[in-house]
């Protein structure tokens, strides 16, 4: 089938390096995590704890069985690190590069600013700052042709849900102006 | 043939224009969701479920199971086109689809690829069709202990059968149910694990720890990458087809054997990812021709294709007959169930018959419809991968966060949802499965209550779980399997030490 062999080709010219020096190690993030949950599965087994573990008339209280699933919890990340701690000898490969996080934090960041602002302006015009801005500052294209999309696809989006399947968004002042 | 006349009765269920368009959208979307880099079927199906929330469930299920459907097909075509697999799934795929793209053949490996799909999907939905209701009036008979049992038998088998590290499995699903045991306990009315927090009261909701746990995830790992990529544009001809077809009877036996483990593994947690594995491993060791493997064979491309789908529609067996999911996608579906208002378990079938009837024919012509689809329409769907990521991107988050939210219409849920899509990204990178945690979300309910209520039930007597024949052998089994990795273990020792003893240089058996 020679006829179908034409090319489709992407390019990514902002991609993250290669040889950028490692943020932290997988092992140091398995150790921070284990931690994380050990303290978690205590506060758990202490609240189950106090809400009653045991028995009574009845059976089993509220607390029985979150309260044994914290305990295995526990375990299950002591088992964890000592397993980290104890590898000893070869390198551990690496979690994050510095241009991964980057690159990572490029669209955590926005997506955290997106929630906020759907917090204050309601959703799609949250959306619509979200998409714009995020087309425009990363991926670095045109600003007409974002706006356009960003605008197209929130519109589409009020259109489907608030409309043709009556899911109710979180709606902020603009909204409002148009009664909805 | 009782269920022949019941599938009988789904198709006329099923065949109204308005299930017909739903069909069809769900189809279109769920190959999108395959092809796109960043949405995979579970989040997909998540994500589009608030679409559904104002439908009948009958037309609900249909577009989901429809969207499932189509992710399963798409995810081959990235992988053939671009030797990107879309979907975990298709990465054995990519071995021998690439390279016969780049060899030019790009049309017979799509084509082999969808049709192997869609014999894969064939035999499982047969396999639901004859064992499903059998399977649910048997378990129409199980009381507490029994599910219980049946529980503990899924959570043991994803610890002792899975491939990630043991402590990891265990740390994903005791977590998943921890987190559905907050909010208020449903048995004694009393809070739990809220911690003072309003919020907290209504519990974790699953739909919601799902988008962020896939969903936001993705998009943070996809980031990490390089996006660029290169790869073939292919269009699929009918000549192309009908080659394809005419060749494929040779190749029955590894059709055949793909499906079964498909079908088995589907049905057991193992998951699709494992069949398509294990299927492609198989057809290269029963080869005669091993060396050809991975340079543009057509039976490495039906191999893993057939078992893929096979798994992933198999994996709605135990959730029809049992409530209990084979998979993270079939989990979501499950939550769906609940949020329609139906009661997941053996009833359905008495309950709610043209519901499942319904469900189990558009099986049947979803998985037609979807053939003849990506085989006409491959063009149109390989080009929405010029559509640069910074894009698509933050429309996935948009979608995301309007899933997450229509659930309960609560601002805290997007906020649970970044966390959780947080907690997914480091849990990816270091090696935490997430299915376990889906699972374990979706029936730490369930599983708790019908723990407690066998505790009532027996006044505190933990021998109730081997009062009976049937209760006992499954929770032997599960703890059997729970163990597997030891027992298994010891069992390779003996084995080896007893070899070492016989076998004197006789040829490697693997």
């Amino acid at each position: 089938m020679a006829k179908s062999q034409d090319e489709i080709v992407v390019e990514d010219p902002a991609a993250p390096a290669g040889d950028s020096p490692a943020v932290a190690s997988t092992r140091a993030v398995d150790i921070v995590v284990s931690l994380l949950l050990l303290a978690f599965a205590g506060v758990l087994a202490f609240d189950n704890w106090r809400t009653g573990m045991g028995w009574d008339a009845t059976g089993p209280q509220a607390g029985y069985f979150p309260f044994y699933l914290s305990v295995i919890l526990a375990a299950a990340s002591v088992w964890g690190l000592a397993k980290e701690l104890f590898a000893r000898g070869q390198a551990s490969a690496s979690f994050v590069t510095r241009a991964q996080l980057r690159r990572v934090l490029q669209v955590f960041v926005p997506t955290l600013l997106f929630c906020l602002f759907t917090q204050w302006l309601g959703l799609y015009v949250a959306s619509f700052l979200l998409i714009a801005g995020f087309m425009v500052l990363v991926g670095r294209i045109a600003a007409w042709k974002s706006l356009l999309t960003a605008f197209l696809f929130s519109l589409a989006m009020f259109v489907t849900f608030e409309i043709a399947f009556d899911v109710i968004m979180p709606k902020g002042p603009i909204e409002s102006l148009f009664g909805r | 043939m009782e269920a022949f006349g019941l599938l009988v009765y789904g198709f006329s269920v099923l065949l109204t224009w308005k299930i017909l368009a739903l069909m069809m959208v769900g189809l279109v979307l769920g190959i999108f969701v395959g092809v796109l880099p960043g949405l995979g079927g579970p989040n997909g199906v998540a994500i589009l479920l608030p679409l559904t929330f104002t439908m009948d469930p009958t037309s609900a299920i249909v577009m989901l199971s429809c969207i499932y459907w189509g992710a399963l097909f798409g995810g081959a075509i990235t992988s053939i086109l671009f030797n990107i697999p879309g979907e975990a799934w298709s990465v054995a795929t990519t071995f021998d689809g690439y390279p016969m793209a780049q060899q030019g053949k790009a049309a017979e490996a799509l084509t082999a690829a969808f049709t192997s799909s869609f014999i894969g999907s064939l035999v499982a939905v047969l396999l639901i069709t004859f064992l499903a209701p059998g399977i649910a009036s048997f378990a129409l008979r199980f009381g507490p202990p029994e599910f219980f049992a049946v529980y503990l038998l899924t959570f043991c088998s994803f610890v002792g059968l899975g491939r990630e590290e043991k402590h990891k499995t265990i740390i994903s699903m005791a977590l998943g149910l921890l987190l559905a045991g907050v909010g208020m306990d449903t048995v004694s009315g009393q809070l739990r694990m809220t911690f003072g927090f309003d919020e907290l009261l209504r519990g974790i909701n699953f739909l919601v720890a799902v988008i962020g746990l896939f969903g936001i995830s993705e998009i943070l790992l996809t980031m990490e990458e390089r996006l660029a990529l290169r790869g073939h544009a292919a269009s699929i001809s009918l000549r192309v087809v009908l080659k394809v077809w005419k060749e494929m009877p040779r190749y029955w036996v590894t059709l055949l054997r793909s499906s079964a483990i498909g079908c088995w593994l589907g049905i057991t947690p193992g998951g699709a990812i494992a069949a398509s594995f294990m299927s492609y491993n198989l057809a290269k060791r029963f080869s005669k021709d091993k060396e050809s493997f991975g340079k543009g064979r057509i039976e490495g491309v039906f191999a893993p294709e057939t078992a893929a789908h096979a798994s992933g529609t198999s994996a709605l067996l135990p959730m029809l007959a049992l409530g209990i999911p084979g998979s993270g996608t079939a989990a979501i579906l499950l939550g769906g169930l609940m949020v329609w208002g139906l009661n997941p378990g053996p009833l359905l079938f008495v309950e709610h018959k043209g519901f499942v009837w319904g469900l189990i024919a558009s099986m049947y012509l979803g998985n037609v419809v979807g053939l003849i689809l990506v085989l006409t329409t491959v063009p149109i769907f390989a080009a929405v991968l010029r559509v640069p990521f910074s894009a698509i991107a933050p429309m996935i988050v948009v979608s995301c966060a309007i899933g997450a939210y229509a659930i309960q219409n609560a601002m805290f849920d997007i906020w649970l949802m970044l966390l959780f899509g947080v907690v997914g990204y480091v849990f990816k990178k270091i090696g935490i499965p997430l299915a376990p945690f889906t699972l374990a979300l979706v029936l730490g309910n369930r599983a708790e209550d019908s723990f407690r209520l066998s505790m009532i039930g027996s006044g505190g007597d933990m021998r109730v779980f081997w009062s009976n024949g049937l209760v006992g052998s499954i929770t032997t089994l599960a703890l059997v399997l729970l163990l597997w990795p030891l027992i298994g273990g010891a069992f390779g020792r003996m084995r080896s030490a007893f070899a070492r003893k016989t076998a004197t240089g006789t040829a490697d058996v693997r």
